[in-house]
């Protein structure tokens, strides 16, 4: 009797034992490859970024030395380009899920930002590239711009709704109950109640666009040179790590590398900002 | 604390009144704040509120009360619209607010509610603002400037809601770091602050502890001087420390209304004297 409960015991720390190696291992599974990615863009990335990397144009092929600036800078003006159409259209449309519409009709639109957010992002390119380059004659900042919105607007407006629907309706009902209209009580108090966890899926979704290339191929083509008129094509980070990687020249990948280190570290800083700012979402805000 | 106790309202405050209550309610001799007449609500197809016909005195403290899902929250929230941010509501009968007719079509529920305040059951600051903001956001959104007359606005309505004292020197704080007890009270200044005609409570008390609850009951006595109340309770006992007129509600109707010293002692309605005397409910 004794020695049987003595088994069971044994056995029951066993399974206990492999449940938690099981689990151990599939987290490290998970964040092994991110090490991983991480170790090798610090290996083979850092000995090129330079104060050059940030300064220099691409210098010509065989010519030492040069930089992204412009890739860099192309980059950033793509993203205000994109927020420019992404931020407005999703928050607003989020707002619009949460507080207004019917039932029906909300369903209907919650599944298609649903689908739209699982379109894959060359795809975004090819409509813009039919809907603008190819009416306009040409690539532009624009172009890219729009792309890198469209893929926006689903993201931000599916986090929009969900942290406007977590605001506790008692936030509502007070406003309303002041006489306060209802825009004024959503802008005033509902937006205001969950600015943090809209600024937070804008972030995010700034994130996600930060690394995409596909969307950029057909629109803003990419510029080897400075370019300040968004009429024209323009450089971009991603494109131009993609250009470089795929170039035969040694030179060149070892730029591809500084480039896709300085963009990770970029889109890590963004995360960074998210867990600070979600962290006291919880507490009280003063 | 103790001080508190005994500064609150002697429970049979009924006497207090100038007017005998029995006269009060014909409305030749007494101001009336709200005429309901014949109101119906229906939430869908479900028939919350059935005909209730009831006028709520001026400068008087009127509870409803009733068991749960009696339709008395609804038909509280019928005397400054709220009840409309439920889709699907439908009203039938009137409901005049000294004389005006609340659900007349041209009339802005916005209006409304800035004439009839609010203060509801789970205390509801606003979180992102300070307790000062939290007072005058209601003056500020409704398009007041001037910054002299939001400070004047905000130290008297506080003071008025027997807060001030307490925060006096904190008004930057936020208004969600007070205790639940003094989060009432700052909603209630924030319903006082754009002067409204009648205050509108839903079970204000009831997620506070009995020094906080007295604190309140012995405001809401201290308001009627300048304000008409309407207060829904579950709790009979302060019905009875703080109304002067008791409304009983039951399955949508109301059942008996009166002045609170009848419908406690001497009921005229059997139904009324079970719930009263605890037999269901």
């Amino acid at each position: 009797m004794h020695s049987k409960d003595k088994d069971r015991h044994r056995w029951r720390k066993f399974k206990s034992g492999l449940v938690s190696f099981g689990t151990l291992a599939a987290a490290v599974l998970v964040i092994a490859p991110l090490g991983l990615v991480f170790f090798h863009l610090l290996v083979n990335g850092a000995g090129a970024v330079n104060w050059d990397f940030f300064t220099q144009l691409p210098k010509p092929v065989g010519a030492p030395g040069g930089g992204m600036v412009n890739a860099i800078v192309g980059s950033l003006e793509l993203l205000a380009l994109g927020s420019a159409v992404g931020i407005p259209i999703g928050v607003l449309g989020g707002v619009y899920l949460a507080e207004y519409g019917s039932a029906r009709g909300n369903a209907m639109l919650r599944f298609i930002a649903d689908v739209l957010n699982g379109v894959p992002s060359i795809t975004w390119g090819v409509v813009v590239y039919g809907l603008v380059v190819l009416r306009f004659k040409g690539f532009s900042a624009y172009a890219g711009g729009l792309a890198l919105g469209l893929i926006m607007i689903p993201l931000i407006l599916r986090t929009t709704e969900e942290v406007i629907l977590l605001v506790p309706n008692g936030y509502r009902e007070a406003s309303l109950a002041l006489g306060i209209a209802r825009w004024k009580t959503i802008v005033n108090v509902v937006m205001k109640t969950a600015s943090k966890g809209i600024i937070t899926g804008i972030l995010l979704a700034l994130a996600r666009i930060g690394g995409e290339t596909a969307p950029l191929l057909f629109t803003a083509f990419g510029n080897r040179f400075w370019n300040h008129d968004l009429s024209q094509p323009i450089a971009a980070l991603p494109l131009q790590i993609f250009t470089y990687a795929i170039s035969p020249y040694d030179d060149w990948h070892r730029q591809a590398w500084a480039g896709a280190l300085v963009l990770v570290m970029g889109i890590f800083c963004i995360n960074v900002l998210v867990r600070i700012l979600t962290r006291d979402r919880a507490g009280t805000s003063t | 604390m103790i001080n508190l106790i005994m500064a609150a309202p002697d429970p049979i405050v009924l006497e207090t009144d100038d007017r005998t209550p029995e006269s009060a309610l014909d409305s030749d001799e007494v101001r009336l704040t709200f005429e309901v007449h014949n109101l119906s609500i229906w939430y869908g197809d479900k028939r919350a509120i059935d005909s209730v016909t009831l006028n709520v005195p001026s400068n008087a403290v009127t509870s409803i009360i009733g068991p749960s899902g009696c339709g008395k929250s609804t038909f509280l929230r019928s005397l400054n619209r709220m009840h409309e941010l439920v889709p699907g509501t439908r009203v039938d009968g009137s409901v005049l607010l000294l004389g005006e007719n609340l659900y007349a079509p041209d009339v802005d529920p916005a209006i409304v509610r800035r004439r009839v305040g609010m203060v509801f059951q789970k205390s509801n600051p606003f979180p992102t603002m300070t307790i000062g903001e939290n007072v005058t956001i209601g003056l500020k959104l409704n398009g007041v400037r001037d910054r002299k007359f939001l400070n004047e606005r905000l130290e008297k309505s506080l003071r008025m809601a027997a807060l001030w004292d307490e925060v006096k020197d904190d008004l930057h704080k936020a208004g969600t770091s007070l205790s639940g007890g003094q989060q009432q009270r700052l909603c209630i200044a924030r319903a006082l602050a754009v002067e409204p005609e009648v205050i509108l409570m839903d079970e204000p008390c009831s997620a506070l502890d009995p020094i906080a609850t007295a604190k309140i009951e012995e405001l809401i006595h201290e308001l009627k001087k300048n304000y008409t109340i309407v207060i829904v309770t579950h709790n009979m006992q302060q019905a009875g420390r703080v109304s002067d007129y008791t409304a009983f509600f039951y399955l949508g109707r109301l059942i008996e209304f009166g002045p609170t010293s009848k419908i406690f002692s001497n009921p005229s309605d059997k139904q009324t004297e079970d719930y009263i005397t605890g037999r269901f409910g």
